[in-house]
């Protein structure tokens, strides 16, 4: 990337239920209950990712764009709120009570023509996966869908011109990647800490803008995306059992060989 | 009978090797439902293709030509070209990273419904799983004539070795379009420890450890367990990243799970959880671990894990 072509990021973030509460999923529905919803925590790497990579080449001074997409509910804008304040440049909340019960894929088609209709990105970043419904699939399919080529749970990510590479660590190996822009990226949570919003950032967000965006607007019919749209149903949920206390002691110099008792008798040795 | 398609990718199976016992899960799932045929990614020595067919395939399948150096896309078209080749009804995938990813480009190019960390499949296609950090069950199926699942090791038994035969074929595989080159693999050095994903035993350590992972190993290497650690352990870079359990990193189920030093925040307990026994020790008597505990001890890790590697190992002797 040349600096006199400024940058166009997009970001996108997902509105969860806070996984410090107890989540709960609606008996009726098997839907999750969005209640105590925040920015989801894996997001903020993308959304530090995306800064950092800006920042590494001018800033925002620059003309560089990091623009935040979500789909959700109304609450979502809050998430919105937090990557402004962070230093993203401009937000999009695609809202419409259609989209309620979208499973990946269609969430992914919905995302992919919010990607369209937005137009000229040269990244798109994401987390590794939401901390509600945690499949991560969403991003490859996006990739799928879009025809960009994904480098996906990397750790490092850097620019060479019009090239864009990434680590990727896997359980049993490590892999350097590189592709062409655009292209799809998710971040781990092994990418550096996500900044908190400083007073200046809070202050700053309140003069960005947050554009909403509709079904209508991105030629979806309500059939086509929500329950209706996706490809999967869940057909029944129960609650496991919460787990409760056993056995408490406190070492008087023997509880070692006292975990060698219990484990004996649960026949674990 | 309907047909199954399951994909393996793991590289001692191009070496010749048996299939794995993550493998041979897929492998036993698939069998339960008719027909099994098996995706490989790569060229096939003879070997490996026998040994496939005494596992349980009836087909083996692999692309005419290698597959690009490139990330998922290549493998997902690949899948896809097979699942339509065998006319399987459902693809099944080992749920690491990749097998996620391939599975979910699969699940586009076959406009089929995919679900993740699956560890049973009913005889209607029915998929059960833990959602939110182990706090539910949930069956999911998919909408589509074609499913795809990708499924958690441990979750079945094994297939068996039998005296079954599978054919080789290779079928051409369609474009990926756009993908990113992968440009050097590192392979890590193994441990000598069974893998955090399908080990019976679990012996974690967290910040109780203060920076100190030789008690926690010492008692794993007795008990023949993993090592694991929580986000504490893993951010202060007193191990490596792909030991943690929790909300960012592995979910396991094993048997047993020995947290030592570990405070049991939602994060951790997000990842283990849905082991059958859990045993707690920790200085700090309030820690919550201790609440979901089926054993605890309230003391010093340092003098606890060392005395019960000791008295296990007296015990066998």
């Amino acid at each position: 990337m040349s600096d006199a072509t400024p940058l166009n990021v997009l970001v996108l973030v997902k509105y969860v239920p806070d996984a410090q509460f107890d989540r709960r999923l609606d008996p009726g529905t098997h839907r999750v209950e969005r209640t105590d919803s925040i920015l989801s925590e894996l997001d903020e790497y993308a959304v530090e990712a995306a800064l950092q990579l800006v920042e590494a080449h001018g800033g925002v001074k620059a003309g560089h764009r990091v623009t935040v997409l979500t789909m959700g509910p109304d609450g979502a804008g809050s998430a919105i709120k937090k990557t402004l304040q962070m230093g993203a440049t401009e937000g999009v909340h695609l809202c419409d009570d259609a989209l309620a019960g979208s499973d990946a894929a269609a969430t992914s088609l919905a995302l992919a023509a919010a990607v369209r209709h937005l137009g000229g990105f040269d990244l798109i970043l994401t987390g590794m996966a939401s901390t509600d419904a945690e499949t991560s699939l969403v991003p490859s399919q996006l990739a799928e869908r879009l025809g960009l080529p994904q480098l996906t749970l990397v750790s490092e990510i850097a620019l060479e011109g019009r090239e864009v590479t990434a680590r990727r660590d896997g359980d049993t190996r490590t892999q350097r990647l590189r592709a062409p822009l655009p292209a799809l990226v998710s971040v781990t949570d092994q990418f550096d800490e996500p900044r908190y919003p400083n007073f200046k950032g809070i202050i700053g967000a309140k003069k960005k803008k947050t554009h909403t965006l509709t079904l209508a607007e991105l030629g979806l019919s309500a059939e086509e995306v929500g329950a209706t749209g996706s490809w999967t149903e869940v057909v029944s949920s129960a609650a496991r059992p919460a787990r409760t206390a056993g056995t408490v002691i406190t070492d008087q110099g023997d509880a070692g060989a006292r975990l060698a008792d219990f484990l004996a008798d649960q026949k674990l040795l | 009978m309907s047909t199954t398609l399951v994909y393996l990718d793991s590289p001692s199976l191009a070496q010749g090797s048996e299939p794995g016992k993550a493998d041979r899960e897929l492998l036993a799932i698939a069998a339960s439902r008719g027909d099994v045929v098996v995706a490989v990614p790569a060229e096939l020595p003879e070997a490996a293709t026998a040994a496939l067919g005494a596992y349980g395939a009836t087909a083996v399948v692999v692309p005419d030509a290698p597959l690009e150096d490139q990330l998922v896309a290549p493998h997902a078209a690949f899948v896809a070209a097979a699942a339509q080749d065998a006319g399987a009804d459902l693809v099944l995938l080992s749920n690491t990273g990749e097998g996620r990813e391939i599975a979910a480009r699969a699940g586009i190019r076959l406009s089929a419904g995919v679900v993740t960390d699956v560890v049973a499949v009913g005889p209607d296609k029915t998929f059960t799983k833990s959602v939110l950090a182990g706090a539910y069950t949930a069956e999911s199926r998919a909408t589509t004539g074609i499913a795809v699942a990708t499924v958690k090791p441990n979750s079945v038994e094994p297939a068996e070795r039998g005296s079954g035969t599978a054919g080789l074929r290779a079928i051409s595989v369609p474009q990926a379009g756009p993908a990113a080159r992968i440009e050097s693999t590192e392979e890590k050095p193994l441990s000598g420890r069974p893998s955090l994903d399908d080990a019976r035993i679990v012996v974690a350590g967290g910040r109780g450890v203060e920076g100190d992972f030789a008690a926690v190993e010492q008692l794993a290497d007795v008990l023949g367990a993993a090592v694991a650690a929580s986000r504490a352990a893993t951010d202060a870079g007193w191990i490596e990243h792909s030991y943690q359990v929790g909300q960012t990193g592995k979910t396991v189920s094993p048997q047993l799970y020995i947290a030592a030093g570990i405070s049991g925040a939602v994060q951790h307990k997000a990842g283990m959880q849905t082991a059958q026994t859990i045993v707690a020790i920790n200085s700090d008597p309030d820690a919550p671990i201790f609440e979901i505990a089926d054993f605890g001890i309230v003391g010093d890790l340092g003098e606890i894990l060392p005395q019960a590697a000791a008295e296990i190992q007296r015990r066998r002797a």
